[in-house]
């Protein structure tokens, strides 16, 4: 763990609302609510730091509403933290302090992002060889071979027949679509990907397929990743080290097998004993 | 010719309330004028502007009458053409319009022009430097067939954020193995902005790179004006594998003039049902054939 970490967050923060200065102390695990006391607002992610080294795999676990959904989209840019700082590849520039242009160059060069609805991440009505394109035209790419190239080599990568690149991921299943969501997300060679419950909605022969796939291209890209999921099976399986949320804070972290056989707070404790 | 009695009853009665010279007020001229400087100054960049009221309605050419309003002098020799026609109704009432407002010269002769104001084409003669292109625009937005909200697109071109610009076109190539694009083929003008170059063929398209006349448009309807500088590089969208290319007219010949190598209408004969081909441009077609000398 001597590297250089590729992502490091410091005190994230989101608020929904108008906010007040007692909004981040009056919430959190400690009071059982996200709410403010004093304004109403919400704190959906409230001073979370973290590292994420290359080639390693982090997992983000906690229940509906703890805010996990929201860290991703805060270190995606698709919204904005109130507070806090994203530093990429050890440079001491804050990301979050860039301009939307220079943020969408950072996020399509060196990013991708799995959406659990594949209807955020893909345009349906687009053919699934366009929707990977996109991201090549965002980073240049002006050849239609060359781009039609790397479509079938991801396509065929993640398992989709390449004769269905002329097709909308519209006429597409599930599986499918989350595939394709996956290939349009590796287009640029990130080095960063984020998953948000990929596999939730999937059935389980289709979730392990693609779990399947996504540890074969996490080791063989050498991908950083972040996996958000509230199934614990998912985590087990995919992460090596795991942050755990409640209330928008993270109760605690450290490596996956650790917390899952010994966790120390009394709500990762209810999350694991409840497991089925 | 309501117009001309209303102007004549104004003559009669001892001209009691005058029109200033081209028929706008010089706020109003001075306000277009402004918003064309900035224009010329951000090539591409679509400047909002204050539409006036005009005897036409809105989306038949008022941009480009508030636009030549705003430039034109008394010295001034006018050709309006609509289509490349110069004897269209619109363009007729337009420059009848114009010449009895400001009293300028008018001239069917693309070379002897100062100002031409267009609809949808660009004259096939080279332009220079003394004169200047109007053009109407129906829908400024080049942005508009991929995203509906008026919000975004400024956003997107703020960013130049034109990803799914592109990507309409790779879509159109994989589909039909062709640009659909017929008329208002997009354009990245000094390469920054993406612009609608008006309804003009692709045929006129390479006539507005590097130019040595000034293009101004102007949507009156969308009160928007926008320009090309002279000098300035146009090209159009393509890529690399997958070239811009222009009408082909190959076999074909204007039935008038006979020349090949103008852009040319294609028309049905009603009584033979047999496709024959005649130039757009009529003033340069008429120079051809002899009619003007």
């Amino acid at each position: 763990m001597m590297s250089l970490p590729v992502m490091k967050a410091e005190g994230l923060t989101k608020i929904y609302g108008i906010g007040c200065p007692v909004c981040r102390e009056s919430t959190g695990p400690g009071y059982e609510t996200n709410i403010c006391r004093e304004c109403g607002a919400v704190v959906a992610c409230g001073d979370i730091s973290f590292e994420l080294y290359p080639d390693e795999v982090l997992g983000i676990v906690g229940e509906s509403g703890s805010g996990k959904s929201t860290l991703v989209k805060l270190l995606y840019f698709d919204s904005e933290a109130t507070h806090g700082a994203i530093y990429i590849n050890d440079s001491a520039d804050n990301v979050l302090s860039l301009s939307p242009f220079q943020k969408r160059r950072i996020r399509n060069s060196r990013m991708g992002m799995v959406y659990q609805n594949p209807h955020y991440g893909l345009r349906m009505e687009v053919t699934s060889g366009g929707n990977i394109s996109e991201r090549l035209i965002m980073a240049g790419w002006r050849n239609i071979a060359a781009m039609r190239a790397r479509a079938s080599y991801l396509l065929r990568k993640t398992e989709i027949p390449v004769l269905r690149i002329d097709e909308p991921p519209a006429n597409f299943s599930g599986g499918e679509q989350q595939r394709v969501q996956i290939s349009k997300a590796l287009s640029n060679n990130p080095s960063i990907l984020f998953l948000d419950e990929v596999t939730t909605g999937l059935d389980l022969s289709v979730q392990a397929r693609v779990l399947d796939l996504i540890r074969a291209l996490q080791s063989n890209l050498h991908l950083s990743v972040i996996v958000v999921s509230h199934d614990l099976g998912v985590i087990r399986l995919l992460t090596t080290r795991t942050m755990v949320m409640k209330y928008g804070r993270v109760v605690e972290s450290g490596l996956t097998d650790q917390i899952l056989e010994d966790p120390q707070h009394h709500y990762t404790q209810l999350l694991v004993s409840s497991q089925l | 010719m309501k117009l001309d009695n209303y102007m004549k009853r104004k003559e009669s009665r001892q001209k009691a309330v005058e029109y200033n010279f081209a028929f706008l007020d010089e706020s109003a001229k001075k306000e277009i004028r402004r918003k064309i400087l900035k224009a010329v100054a951000v090539p591409g960049y679509q400047v909002p502007f204050a539409s006036r009221e005009l005897p036409i309605a809105k989306g038949w050419g008022t941009g480009g009458l508030q636009i030549t309003l705003s430039i034109i002098g008394s010295g001034d020799v006018l050709k309006v053409i609509d289509q490349g026609c110069d004897g269209s109704v619109n363009a007729v009432n337009i420059k009848k319009f114009i010449g009895r407002v400001t009293g300028v010269k008018t001239t069917t002769v693309t070379r002897e022009a100062t100002i031409i104001q267009t609809r949808h084409r660009i004259p096939e003669e080279r332009m220079s430097e003394d004169q200047i292109l109007v053009l109407q625009v129906p829908f400024p937005e080049a942005l508009r067939m991929v995203e509906p909200s008026e919000l975004e697109t400024r956003r997107m071109h703020g960013e130049a954020d034109y990803s799914r610009m592109w990507l309409y076109l790779y879509e159109d190539i994989v589909r039909y193995s062709e640009i659909s694009i017929g008329a208002r083929y997009p354009v990245t003008v000094n390469g920054r902005y993406i612009m609608d170059p008006s309804p003009i063929p692709r045929w006129d398209i390479p006539k507005l790179n590097m130019a040595d006349t000034i293009y101004i448009f102007g949507a009156g309807r969308e009160k928007r004006i926008y320009a090309v500088p002279p000098h300035t590089k146009v090209e159009p969208l393509e890529f690399e594998d997958f070239k811009f290319r222009v009408e082909d007219f190959t076999g074909a010949a204007c039935r008038r003039c006979g020349s090949a190598d103008t852009f040319l209408d294609e028309i049905i004969d009603e009584v033979s049902g047999r496709r024959i081909y005649q130039c757009s441009d009529t003033g340069q077609c008429d120079l051809s054939n002899g009619k003007i000398s």
